[in-house]
């Protein structure tokens, strides 16, 4: 192993222009909710526009700078794998934060509904309930001034069947592309990718369809108890994340149309495609806990 | 500096365990309850065990340090290994554990079993007070703390039980199972009495249960102790044991003073003023600051508010009834007396000039109570 | 974009930037490090500022100093910044600064991650802070801000207190990332796994415990935004929701989060004891089984904060006898400390008083934790000072002080110059005499009936506060010997540091000059 070779930059920039970009956003959105009684400030709206601003600088900027020095060739072996372990670890971390949520959906199906409904180890709490019946999906909140309950919930084997199909589809239409790189067929590839990212884009297309249905025709809302809070928190992250992983395909396709990447060495490619499948997977999971069971 | 005499002498009574030192009370309480003293008896046995640990490995350690010193040319030996110590120190400390998981499992058991009670009463914690209703007597109130406000204040001397006192304490009889509910109306509270060993949340929205058979008939003092806002610390809990038939005297007492409450009576606006000064000072003066002022950002202003401005009291004495869902606001309709509501809305109107000894009558406050729980 | 213009051509070889530049653009571990630990020691100042209001309102009975509301946001305010802002950033700056030195890389493995996860910090922090002087004041629910105290009544400061912690999360996460990238990835040829010291074996499992629970706190505080201002009923039982839920979520977080501070310590006890007792570890194997094993259990035992919010009796059950095996692999590690002191050749400089005073005062620590897990006698525990005292003793005499001994330990390597030994001395009995009169009476109040976060008492447990209050002004001014002793050695006083600094100090780390060169091991370093 040849230690030397290990590039280390000696200063950069970004980092701070990153802490800086990244603090100001979640400032200006502080300030937005703080004001939201009263009437968001233009100071705060400036804020939020000049950090969103200074956000894309930065990734772009220090993406940007990454390419490049990849395409110099000063990464060894040995720095790919650091990324690699890095990419991997910060999947991990993302799998946690879904877990938190995927537990809040469990906890209140298993345990808090059934409890408040009269059932189970402290069913006694029941009796501050009165009439309240424990169901899944809860369409009778406890108590439904606060929380107006949802008419109905989704239908899994409508629009999110169709849903899962075309991520799933995603997901191997994602390996051709990669397979196509890895045998040096630029064409395929690219096609492939677009096809991958088409179809992303369908999805949060559909999914937003979805979410307006729910809204106006269910009345199923962030605000309509806990299945409504955890039916949008969670499909919600996922959406984001679906949005994340599109930016990063279009990224990889303009890259591999740019003539990056070597059939042996396109970790930006895999890193991508990683993350693809994590939101893929996640999906998965959403679909039976969520939608289906 | 006097507080510093009192930091010294404090520091000599712990170590000449002079006259003060019996009174200091520095252990569990064995408490009067079966399950209390099996509670002690655990925690006594658990520190015994871990004193008992301690005082090997920390003698060995201390052993080394005095004889293994390099300035006494102690030479260092090169072991670093050895498997069987290690399977040994792994294996000891499990065998303790679970000779101290065994009676662990049986007492909490115990203290589970919530079935055939005689007395059930629900206990709710409400920023800052304890509300208890006896589910078969009907019995119904809330317990205030009773400290002055003068004495936590340093004004006035601090008197035996400061702090650990209470308006109307709980009352239950002796030799008796009482199941105990918990639950909140705001935030979570924790109900503690140390004679009993019953320390349990009270979950808003929840219920969770705890039961007790007292032996000896006493006052037993406790505190809320889960950090519940502003005055956390100022909510204890005051409990009476009796022998049964001064409980009974005691229900029947209570019953005929809550009738005595819903009747309407007849004030004066001097009678209103007075009461209500007293009203607001114990429920209301915490968050809204006697001069009406609030804390800002937290709690809002009653003075020049539109609440007491306008003429008409309808929205005010509403707000007083049901409180604000989802705030520190709560509903007073089931706390206070009619008379108690009108006059703590005609002391609010007039307290701060906002208005000119206006009265609100027990008979409005009666009238818009009878129409909200029609609207509902 | 001058700067990325610089980085391709003339990277390595070249010593510190001038100025400002230095810290701000920085990639380099050093220098980073240093930064978490300055970041460190000024949240303890800040925190430790916000302890002596707490103490000063607590010596005497009655309201002298603050108001109750005010109380509450000390207790909150100094919880989270010992926690997030003194200890963390402390264990990340040493890992920082010693973790490619004793694995012989020649710096982080992600080196502009590793600078961004720094500056995330003092803007989190400022942020934090600056909710003291919002209206409303600051967030005053405590440090674990169970909902609905955090919810619906909370100050409206609250939701810059959620994207502080948000901030936190990703720098911890990032840092996370990058120690297990520079740990797996870089290590000199020839150190395998079994042959990394003990200090980057608990930071290893550290960062695996921080990249699986900061996740899952970040999802805590989102649902808190969410139920504040958005409607959701995660923590709201009306609308099928339970504020028990959030105490879960946040406890699957919070017990590891404990032993994030707390693993790291044995790390650098276990290289502390040897060095000098002169005598190498006894059972390295099962020191990092016993690490390992704590890591693993401590993701099973989280509701044992719970114990009386009502769990079914199996929840409690499984809760209490999961806790209690924690013992044994803690214990392990205790008896391996001393045997190996056993038939050393001891003595006794600064970081070897602070390990040891570590591994006794933290074994008291473990012994009221052994008690509290007991779930029946908990319910009379629970929530008193007998708490305050048990996390008090793990975190200061335990987390603090092997800091301490980690900061005297290597200061020689860092700055090149020997510490004050008698200053030292001093700082170690003041922090040692105040540490304990102060968190020692805390049991017996606790044990008494005194519940914690309460700004007055009743009059029964006057006498412990008193001395409470008057060991914690000790350990508190104490603390200015050590500012001392470090601003000396930076300015360079004091005799010259030795390349080994210790006579027996083994590792990498002693084998490059002192103060360490601003680019090491740029050559790997063979491991035999």
């Amino acid at each position: 192993m040849d230690m030397s070779n290990y590039y280390v930059p000696s200063e950069s920039k970004w980092p701070i222009i990153g802490a800086t970009a990244v603090f100001l956003t979640v400032f200006s959105l502080a300030m937005a909710i703080f004001e939201s009684k009263t009437g968001i400030s233009w100071f705060t709206k400036i804020l939020a526009l000049g950090s969103a601003v200074l956000l894309i600088y930065m990734l772009v900027g220090w993406f940007s700078n990454v390419i490049s020095e990849d395409q110099q060739g000063l990464y060894s072996n040995q720095l790919n794998r650091s990324f690699r372990i890095g990419m991997g670890w910060f999947i991990v971390s993302e799998v946690m934060f879904f877990g938190a949520f995927f537990g809040a959906l469990f906890y209140a199906r298993m345990l808090a509904v059934p409890w408040l409904g009269g059932e189970g180890d402290k069913g006694v709490s029941g009796m501050l309930w009165e009439g309240f019946q424990a169901q899944w999906p809860l369409l009778n909140n406890p108590n439904s001034e606060l929380y107006p309950s949802p008419s109905g919930v989704i239908d899994a084997w409508k629009l999110p069947f169709l849903n899962t199909a075309m991520l799933v589809t995603s997901s191997i239409t994602l390996t051709f592309a990669h397979h196509a790189l890895k045998e040096e067929k630029r064409q395929q590839c690219k096609a492939w990718l677009l096809g991958t990212l088409m179809l992303g884009v369908v999805f949060l297309f559909v999914q937003g369809y979805e979410y307006y249905h729910a809204y106006h025709e269910l009345q199923l809302t962030l605000n309509s108890g806990i299945y409504g809070s955890t039916f949008f928190m969670l499909t919600g992250f996922h959406g984001a994340h679906v949005t994340i992983g599109s930016i990063l395909l279009a990224v990889m396709l303009i890259r591999v149309l740019k003539g990056h990447f070597s059939p042996n060495e396109h970790f930006g490619f895999e890193a991508a495609a990683w993350y693809w499948h994590f939101v893929d997977v996640v999906w998965l999971l959403l679909f039976v806990f969520v939608y289906v069971l | 500096m006097p507080a510093m005499w009192r930091v010294l002498t404090g520091c000599l009574l712990l170590l000449m365990a002079g006259p003060g030192f019996a009174e200091l009370q520095w252990n569990m309480p064995e408490g009067v309850t079966e399950v209390s003293r099996d509670v002690h008896q655990l925690h006594m046995v658990i520190f015994y065990i871990c004193v008992a640990i301690g005082v090997v490995v920390f003698s060995v350690m201390i052993w080394s340090i005095v004889h293994h010193r390099k300035s006494k040319g102690a030479k260092a030996a090169h072991f670093h290994e050895n498997t069987t110590v290690e399977i040994i120190w792994t294996a000891i400390p499990f065998l303790i554990l679970i000779g101290m998981a065994i009676p662990a499992t049986s007492t909490l058991k115990a203290m589970y079993d919530t079935s055939e009670s005689d007395i059930d009463i629900q206990v709710t914690g409400y920023q800052w007070k304890w509300r208890y209703q006896y589910l078969d007597e009907g019995v119904d109130f809330f317990s205030n703390l009773s400290t002055s406000w003068d004495s936590i204040e340093n004004k006035t001397e601090k008197g035996e039980h400061y702090l650990l006192e209470v308006d109307n304490p709980v009352v239950v009889p002796i030799k008796k199972k009482i199941r105990f509910l918990f639950t909140a109306n705001d935030v979570i509270h924790s109900w503690w009495v140390p004679d009993l060993a019953i320390k349990k949340d009270a979950i808003p929205g929840f219920i969770n249960e705890a039961w007790t058979v007292i032996d000896t008939p006493g006052i037993y003092r406790g505190q809320c102790t889960e950090l519940c806002g502003k005055n956390h610390g100022y909510m204890p809990v005051v409990l009476y044991a009796v022998a049964q038939d001064t409980y009974d005297k005691w229900v029947a007492s209570q019953l005929k003073a809550q009738e005595e409450a819903k009747s309407i009576k007849e004030m004066s606006y001097e009678e209103l003023y007075a009461l209500g000064e007293q009203v607001y000072t114990n429920n209301c003066a915490s968050c809204h600051m006697p001069t009406g002022t609030g804390m800002p950002g937290v709690f809002p202003a009653l003075h020049g508010s539109d609440y007491i401005t306008n003429k008409d009291p309808t929205d005010q004495i509403n707000i007083i009834l049901k409180g604000k869902p989802g705030t520190a606001m709560a509903a007073f309709g089931d706390q206070l007396s009619l008379s108690e509501i009108a006059a703590v809305a005609t002391y609010e109107r007039n307290a701060w000039g906002d208005q000119k000894e206006q009265s609100v009558t027990p008979a409005q406050v009666h009238t818009i109570k009878t129409q909200a729980a029609l609207s509902n | 974009m001058s700067t990325a213009a610089d980085s391709l051509t003339d990277h390595h070889h070249h010593g510190p930037a001038k100025g400002i530049r230095r810290w701000l653009f920085t990639t380099n571990h050093k220098d980073i490090g240093t930064m978490y630990l300055v970041l460190s020691l000024s949240s303890l100042l800040i925190g430790g500022l916000m302890a002596f209001v707490i103490r000063m309102e607590l010596f005497e009975p009655g309201l002298q100093f603050v108001d109750p509301n005010f109380f509450n946001q000390m207790t909150t305010m100094h919880g989270l910044i010992m926690v997030f802002g003194a200890v963390m950033p402390a264990f990340v700056g040493l890992a920082n600064w010693m973790v490619p030195l004793m694995v012989g890389a020649p710096d982080m493995a992600l080196p502009r991650i590793n600078n961004w996860s720094f500056w995330l910090l003092p803007f989190a922090f400022t942020m934090l802070i600056s909710t003291l002087f919002m209206e409303g004041g600051a967030p005053n629910f405590g440090w674990t801000f169970y909902a609905p105290l955090s919810t619906d009544y909370a100050p409206p400061s609250t939701t810059f207190f959620i994207f502080s912690v948000h901030l936190m999360g990703v720098s911890s996460i990032m840092g996370a990332v990058n120690v297990i990238a520079t740990i797996v990835n870089m290590r000199a040829p020839g150190m395998t796994y079994m042959k990394m010291p003990l200090f980057v074996w608990t930071w290893l499992i550290t960062a695996f415990l921080l990249i699986l629970v900061m996740p899952v706190l970040a999802g805590a505080v989102t649902m808190l935004l969410m139920d504040r201002h958005f409607g959701t009923s995660f923590f709201n039982a009306a609308g099928g929701g339970d504020p028990v839920m959030f105490q879960h979520i946040f406890w699957f977080f919070g017990h590891p989060e404990v032993y994030i501070m707390i693993l790291p310590a044995f790390g650098i006890v276990s290289h502390i004891v040897p060095t000098f007792a002169r005598k190498p570890l006894f059972g390295y194997t099962s020191m990092v089984y016993a690490t390992a094993s704590i890591a693993i259990l401590s993701f099973v035992v989280w509701a044992h904060h719970m114990f009386t919010v009502g769990l079914p009796l199996v929840g409690e059950l499984f809760f209490m006898f999961a806790t209690m095996l924690i013992a044994v692999p803690t214990g392990v590690k205790v008896f391996n400390w001393v045997a190996t002191m056993f038939r050393g050749s001891m003595t006794f400089e600064t970081p070897m008083l602070f390990a040891l005073a570590f591994i006794i005062l933290f074994t008291i620590g473990g012994f009221s934790g052994l008690m509290l897990a007991i779930a029946p006698a908990d319910f009379q525990y629970h929530d008193t000072y007998f708490v305050v005292a048990h996390f008090h003793y793990v975190l200061v005499p335990g987390a603090v002080f092997s800091i301490f001994a980690a900061v005297y330990f290597w200061l020689p390597k860092w700055s090149g110059r020997m510490y004050s030994e008698t200053l030292g001395k001093w700082h170690f009995w003041l922090s040692v005499i105040g540490v304990n009169l102060t968190f020692f009476p805390m049991h017996f109040s606790g044990l008494a009936g005194m519940p914690r976060r309460i700004p007055d008492y009743a009059l029964q447990f006057a006498d412990f506060n008193m001395i409470s209050s008057v060991g914690a002004f000790v350990f508190g001014f104490s603390q200015l010997l050590l500012i001392w002793v470090v601003v000396r050695c930076v300015r360079g006083k004091g005799e010259p540091a030795t390349e080994q600094v210790w006579e027996q100090a083994e590792g990498l780390e002693w084998t490059i000059p002192s103060p360490a060169p601003y680019h090491t091991f740029e050559e790997a370093p063979k491991v035999s």
